[in-house]
């Protein structure tokens, strides 16, 4: 969905999204990380299933909620990527303990 | 857990790095007061200067000479011995300055003497058909993804709305090799009947040049539809196509990214969770606090700051946050040595910072159509209610918008009314025959952001507390 600079000389962080490598850039949110990823990251909403992506990028909105490392329902746009983060994507509503 | 605030009681607390909570935290600190500035991002700069430390976009005239105005004050707040953290979400504050702050998975609680909200603005909602499909965001958005990790749309890309932002994303992407298909402003054209008195205060500013200057390089480029009166985004799964009226006629092209943006408004949620008296504002058709000329509250100790104080832009923001500063230096340390303007000073430049503001207002005041939606699109994100469902709890007796949410959950998902409280106001006071200032707003409470409950139960507990629910 969206490309990155070929002048963009910031270090490669590795992640995953659901259990798919993914190279991302230190200082990415994971947000960012995600619609540069090229993969279908949408997740589907608690209440009727639909499709999401990010829409404000900047903490409001919510649409970005995503599991890292275990935790579910974190803002992945105000999360920043770290080597080896363990991204999941959210399907419908959350399990109890997650 | 990350490392937290090194005290538990400052003279100040300011929440938000941005233009405002820089010049705030640097003033108090500056005067030697024990300044702590809390910010929900990894660096510092709000929005308009987002990522100023670390974006990768480095060439100085990509992001544009605004944009790196902020390094100065960056800098500025960092000598200035004020204590900043950052990744550092501010859930709740109350009457007796107690700040709740959740950092690194852990919350706790600081008191302050003076607490400056600088919690910023957010985009006006835009409730069109098809606004929640994937592939639609806001302008803002789109430029976040370009300054923080220079990130430009992919594939048939189209920008709606108006206002200035519009045209520095449309801009900013194509300077940065981008392509946009299509612009459709939304703009009324009566809107000039209004602004027109204004425009002489306004050709005084440099945002007169500089919006000139903006649209005449995009429109070199990108084909521009004015007057569009209606829009949609259609889409099995994913926006595919946007639909617009514009002289009459409807049009559908194909997208892939649909960038929607119709000015800013303030961030009011913490501040109305802290009990601060608010108004709706007629003009720009949002909720403002009451403020007197220092920029203190209704609620004796809260000053706000910035575009939480209402939509001025970032040099409004830079002055009003060291007014902010200066106003409890004044009240904390009366007789502390000073390096910076005078409180009268401070109001002429902040007079200058804010002239011009009400032409912007009047001429990009968004129409009834982009702000009032009919049948069935989604004003409630978060809990999918529709505009439909909110007439049909008005017509059962839903009076306001805290009724409403026993009718139909509106504004009570983890946004908590950010993306739909405006437009319940003003829907439900049209629905009503009523005026939004009589219909009012969600009634916030902390947390303001969600924090998960285990975060709740691990917090630090004074003798005080346990005493006031143990017997």
């Amino acid at each position: 969905m969206f490309k990155r600079l070929q002048a963009d000389t910031r270090k490669p962080v590795g992640i995953f999204v659901d259990g798919t490598a993914v190279t991302a850039r230190e200082g990415d949110t994971v947000s960012a990380a995600l619609l540069a990823s090229g993969l279908d990251v949408r997740r589907t909403t608690a209440v009727s299933g639909a499709p999401r992506l990010p829409y404000c990028m900047m903490g409001v909105c919510f649409d970005c909620l995503v599991t890292v490392d275990g935790t579910g329902n974190r803002q992945g746009c105000l999360i920043t990527v770290r080597e080896g983060m363990r991204i999941e994507i959210q399907k419908g509503k959350r399990e109890i303990g997650r | 857990m990350s490392a937290g605030p090194t005290r538990s009681e400052y003279d100040v607390v300011v929440v938000g790095a941005g233009p405002a909570g820089l010049a705030a935290a640097a003033t108090a600190a500056g005067a030697g007061l024990s300044t702590l500035l809390l910010d929900e991002n990894a660096g510092p700069g709000g929005q308009v200067w987002r990522a100023i430390d670390t974006t990768p976009v480095r060439a100085p005239d990509l992001l544009g000479r605004d944009y790196w105005a902020g390094a100065g004050l960056v800098a500025e707040a960092r000598a200035s011995g004020a204590e900043i953290l950052q990744g550092a979400t501010v859930w709740g504050l109350d009457r007796n300055l107690e700040v709740a702050v959740s950092i690194g998975g852990g919350s706790r609680f600081v008191t302050a003497r003076r607490v400056v909200l600088a919690t910023g603005a957010l985009e006006r909602p835009f409730p069109i058909p098809g606004w929640t499909l994937p592939g639609v965001l806001t302008a803002g958005a789109a430029q976040t993804l370009l300054k923080s990790s220079g990130l430009v749309p992919e594939g048939r890309t189209v920008l709606a709305g108006q206002g200035p932002l519009l045209w520095l994303l449309a801009a900013q992407i194509l300077r940065l090799g981008g392509g946009i298909d299509l612009i459709l402003d939304t703009a009324e054209r009566a809107n000039w009947r209004q602004a027109w008195r204004y425009a002489p205060g306004f050709l005084f500013t440099p945002y007169f040049a500089k919006g000139l200057a903006l649209m005449r390089e995009v429109r070199a480029k990108v084909r521009v539809v004015s007057g569009v009166t209606a829009l949609s985004a259609e889409g099995d799964g994913r926006v595919e196509r946007v639909a617009y009226t514009a002289g009459g006629r409807r049009e559908t092209v194909p997208v892939d990214t649909l960038l929607l943006h119709q000015g800013v408004v303030p961030n009011v949620n913490l501040a109305m969770a802290a009990g601060v008296k608010h108004a709706w504002d007629p003009i720009q058709l949002c909720w403002a606090p009451v403020l007197d000329e220092t920029l203190a509250t209704s609620v004796p100790g809260i000053a706000i700051a910035g575009d939480g104080a209402g939509i001025g832009g970032a040099p409004a923001a830079v002055v009003r946050g060291r007014i902010a500063g200066l106003a409890a230096v004044e009240a904390l340390a009366p007789t502390a040595v000073r390096r910076g303007p005078s409180m009268e000073t401070l109001r002429v430049a902040r007079d200058r910072a804010e002239r011009g503001r009400r032409f912007l207002d009047l001429l990009f005041r968004p129409s009834r159509a982009f702000r009032i939606p009919d049948g069935d699109t989604v004003v409630c994100r978060c809990e999918e209610v529709t505009a439909r469902d909110i007439r049909d709890a008005v017509a059962i007796g839903a009076t306001g918008p805290n009724q409403l949410k026993a009718y139909r959950r509106a504004g009570m998902g983890p946004c908590q009314g950010r993306l739909c409280g405006l437009t319940v106001t003003e829907l439900m006071a049209e629905a009503r025959g009523m005026t939004p200032e009589e219909i009012g707003y969600y009634r916030l409470r902390p947390p303001v952001k969600p924090i998960t409950l285990a975060e709740l139960a691990d917090m630090p507990q004074s003798e005080s507390a346990v005493r006031a629910v143990v017997r």
